[in-house]
């Protein structure tokens, strides 16, 4: 391990000291920040040469980002449990049997996420709830399992403390789906965050009970079930925004290309595309292997918890995530560099650039060998990521700005089905719907079958006037923005994120449609 | 054949099911006071008063024809709300493979189209050619109409069209009169002959308190329409009359109805047996 200066210890001993006096922090906030403060003392990654000149400079210098993620990896970023394994075996570990009826079900999982690490320390992936529920459902009345439902989704709520933690449903109709709908939006919560997955055989009926339900709380969203199949096969799952990963896997890490960062560097689109842009893509791929390679040899997650060694998690369906955010701002840089007109969204010549710009992308990801991915390949997935509440001139993933959306939807739906099939591992829009203009909900129907035809993977839908939104790619309460706004402490993590994004990102002022 | 093309929009949650393109075709042979695209009802004379009103330079006269650049258009609606012909000189002279180039571009997002105006059957034969087109590539067709037409004597139109949403804007003749200016012994047919005849999609009145008897209307329109709903589900729509798009000579004396009334109306509806009524 690296030695680090005296300086640079009191400079943390300083922001630790500001953590632990921090007033609008939880205990909970606080004891995560610690642990990461305490990671970050470490020097055990075998890092790239020049990732300090990108990663550790000014903001507007910037072009990769680590999200935080701490500097010794020693849990996976995210992890989705083979739900329906631990339903039919139960775990020696935590001492439960196999659920025999729905109460037992629902307090098995409540216990087994309170034991799924991640990034957040909360379960980015809580399973698909309609399918390991169903079987438990049969001979109770639907005011009962409502009932069981709601104290099981408030207390998810209430104790899971990070709007990054998500469920699936769908894609077929279950009458355990349709409950589950009905109690969501009547419970108006942030979390979990709820996707359903829309195939051609998805009937109308559960589609349009997920366009009423999100209508009124934000979720679900709708994820393309035939794109992600094709290309992750059929144990896939939508975990944290709208990640598409393998169950029983997850991914080790996610870092991300800063393309405005890149762009500020680049003399021109050719100086961008022979060499920014491939250097950072090195170093950033390198220090990915970097730190998987930690993780994987000599962390020792894989050899000691129980969720691997009980087979609920294998290390061999694990991959990781190379995300990528600012594409708009790096389109139009380019352009404007080049002295050519036209923006991104709004031109030809523009969208025709962010295409090329993601060709190359793919292309460099796709060669890359990535050390224990074998799962996808031997290779990382590319992501779209969201963004961050402290992201400043960078719009999230490949997404037309906030405030710059084509007038019409479908010339925004266009742009958007350039973009999204290169995101195996998650690329998502979201849209503010006026329900005083649409009260035939069927045109989002419409819409969201037609972007399925397409090559569109992940579509998010809220009313105007909800008071659950989605930010980036979590939910949110408004009410609870504006608390945190006001100096108290809120219960979920997440919603400190909302209030930098509302502030940093215009994330409230989508173009509503 | 063309004909004047007065708007297409991409999207439209508001005309028929689904998400369907709608087409605005340009001239009526009704003057409603609530209008509330006045500017599809005439034709352009070429006065070149809105030349004088564009803040952009998008309109000019040339050889004595307004002339329109969309590219330089910026869309302020300036133009026509200036115009003293109820015209627009944005309309476009266009042929129905025209029109579907346009509809196409929303393909596969939309179920359908809908053409509405203006009087949109005042262009009949460009309408046979038109929902022929989109039928055979699979998209529904629908006709938004105030009824004057005599769709009895057309099967042809009727063969390519799945529904016509038809307005009944008042149900006496005296009453009709005194909204659009006209009688409506022909709208009072075509109800009943679209309803018998399974092509009735939808009913509409816009509700203007003062201006004509609104519950005669929906409760006779309701009994004529309710006895044919299963051989084509239809919707009874009660639109509340709003100012937006509305000549201003008129929107001083035209009221808002209070949400109390739209709610009684669609109780009367559904008391005639319209199962499927919806206020907007």
């Amino acid at each position: 391990m690296r030695s680090i200066s005296m300086e640079t210890v009191e400079a943390k001993r300083a922001e630790i000291l500001a953590t632990l006096k921090d007033q609008t922090a939880t205990h909970e906030q606080k004891v995560t920040y610690l642990a990461r403060h305490a990671e970050n003392f470490l020097t055990v990654l075998d890092e790239p040469e020049g990732l300090d000149e990108l990663m550790r400079c000014e903001q507007e210098d910037r072009c990769i980002c680590n999200l935080f993620e701490g500097d010794a990896p020693y849990r996976p970023r995210y992890i989705c449990p083979d739900y329906p394994k631990f339903m039919k075996e139960g775990s020696a570990f935590l001492q439960l049997d196999p659920p025999k009826d729905l109460f037992e079900a629902l307090n098995n999982l409540q216990i087994l996420y309170h034991n799924v690490p991640s990034i957040t320390n909360y379960p980015v992936y809580i399973g698909d709830l309609d399918l390991l529920l169903e079987p438990f459902v049969k001979d109770l009345d639907d005011e009962t399992v409502k009932k069981a439902l709601r104290l099981f989704l408030t207390s998810v709520d209430r104790t899971i403390l990070d709007s990054f933690c998500h469920a699936n449903i769908g894609p077929t109709m279950t009458r355990t789906g349709m409950l589950l709908m009905e109690v969501e939006a009547e419970l108006q919560n942030a979390v979990p965050n709820l996707t359903m997955r829309v195939s051609k055989d998805t009937p109308d009926e559960f589609v349009m009970a997920g366009i009423e339900c999100a209508l009124r709380c934000a979720k679900p969203s709708f994820a393309n079930d035939r794109m992600f199949r094709s290309e992750l096969g059929d144990d896939y799952c939508i975990a944290s925004c709208y990640n598409g990963l393998y169950k029983g896997g997850g991914s080790y890490t996610l870092c991300r290309l800063l393309l405005a960062g890149i762009a500020k560097r680049s003399k021109n689109i050719q100086d961008f595309k022979e060499n920014q842009l491939p250097h950072v893509m090195d170093v950033m791929a390198r220090y990915m292997d970097a730190r998987v390679r930690f993780l994987v040899e000599e962390s020792g997650f894989f050899e000691s918890n129980f969720l691997a060694l009980e087979g609920l998690i294998r290390r061999d369906r694990f991959s990781a995530m190379f995300g990528l955010v600012g594409m708009a701002e790096c389109v139009n840089d380019l352009l404007a560099k080049e002295g050519i007109e036209g923006r991104f969204g709004h031109s030809e010549a523009a969208d025709k650039l962010g295409v090329e710009i993601m060709e190359q992308i793919n292309a460099f990801c796709n060669a890359h060998p990535a050390p224990y991915c074998e799962a996808t390949g031997g290779h990382y997935l590319l992501h779209a990521q969201v963004g961050m509440d402290y992201d400043k001139n960078s719009t999230p993933g490949t997404r037309i700005p906030v405030g710059e959306e084509p007038a019409e939807l479908i010339d925004h739906l266009k742009n958007i089905n350039l973009f999204h099939k290169y995101f195996i591992s998650g690329a998502g829009d979201i849209f503010p719907v006026d329900l005083t203009v649409h009260k035939n909900h069927k045109f989002l129907l419409d819409v969201i079958r037609g972007s399925f035809d397409l090559e569109i993977r992940y579509l998010s839908f809220y009313g105007s006037d909800s008071d659950v939104i989605r930010v980036t790619g979590y939910l949110a309460k408004r009410s609870e923005i504006e608390k945190l706004a006001e100096g108290h402490n809120v219960l979920l993590n997440t919603t400190g994120l909302a209030l930098g994004a509302t502030r940093n990102c215009h994330a409230q002022d989508r173009r509503v449609r | 054949m063309k004909a004047l093309v007065n708007k297409i929009i991409p999207f439209s949650s508001v005309d028929g099911p689904g998400n369907r393109t709608a087409i605005f075709l340009q001239g009526c042979n009704f003057n409603c006071l609530y209008c509330h695209n006045p500017e599809t009802i005439n034709q352009c004379v070429n006065c070149g008063q809105c030349v004088k009103v564009c803040p952009v330079g998008a309109l000019s006269m040339q050889d004595g024809k307004v002339c329109y650049d969309y590219t330089k258009c910026v869309f302020c609606d300036a133009c026509f709300k200036q115009c003293p012909n109820s015209s627009s000189p944005r309309v476009r002279s266009m042929t129905p493979e025209e029109v579907m180039v346009e509809v196409r571009k929303n393909v596969p997002f939309i179920r359908g189209i809908t053409v509405s105006g203006g009087e949109c059957t005042r262009w009949r034969d460009f309408l046979v050619e038109l929902l022929g087109i989109a039928r055979a590539e699979g998209l529904s067709t629908l006709l938004d109409s105030n009824g004057s037409y005599d769709f009895s004597q057309d099967p042809e139109l009727l063969a390519v069209t799945d529904g016509v949403m038809l307005d009944i804007k008042a149900w006496t003749s005296e009453d009709h009169k005194a909204v659009t200016g006209v009688d409506n012994t022909q709208v009072r047919a075509n109800l009943e002959f679209l309803a018998r005849a399974g092509k009735l999609e939808e009913l509409r009145t816009v509700v203007v308190p003062g201006l004509f008897d609104a519950e005669t209307a929906v409760r006779e329109a309701s009994a004529v329409a309710a006895p044919w709903q299963d051989k084509h589900p239809m919707r009874y729509k009660i639109i509340c009359y709003r100012p937006m798009g509305v000549r201003e000579s008129e929107k001083e004396r035209l009221q808002q109805p209070t949400a109390e009334y739209l709610q009684q109306l669609a109780d009367l509806a559904r008391a005639q047996g319209i199962r499927d009524v919806v206020i907007t």
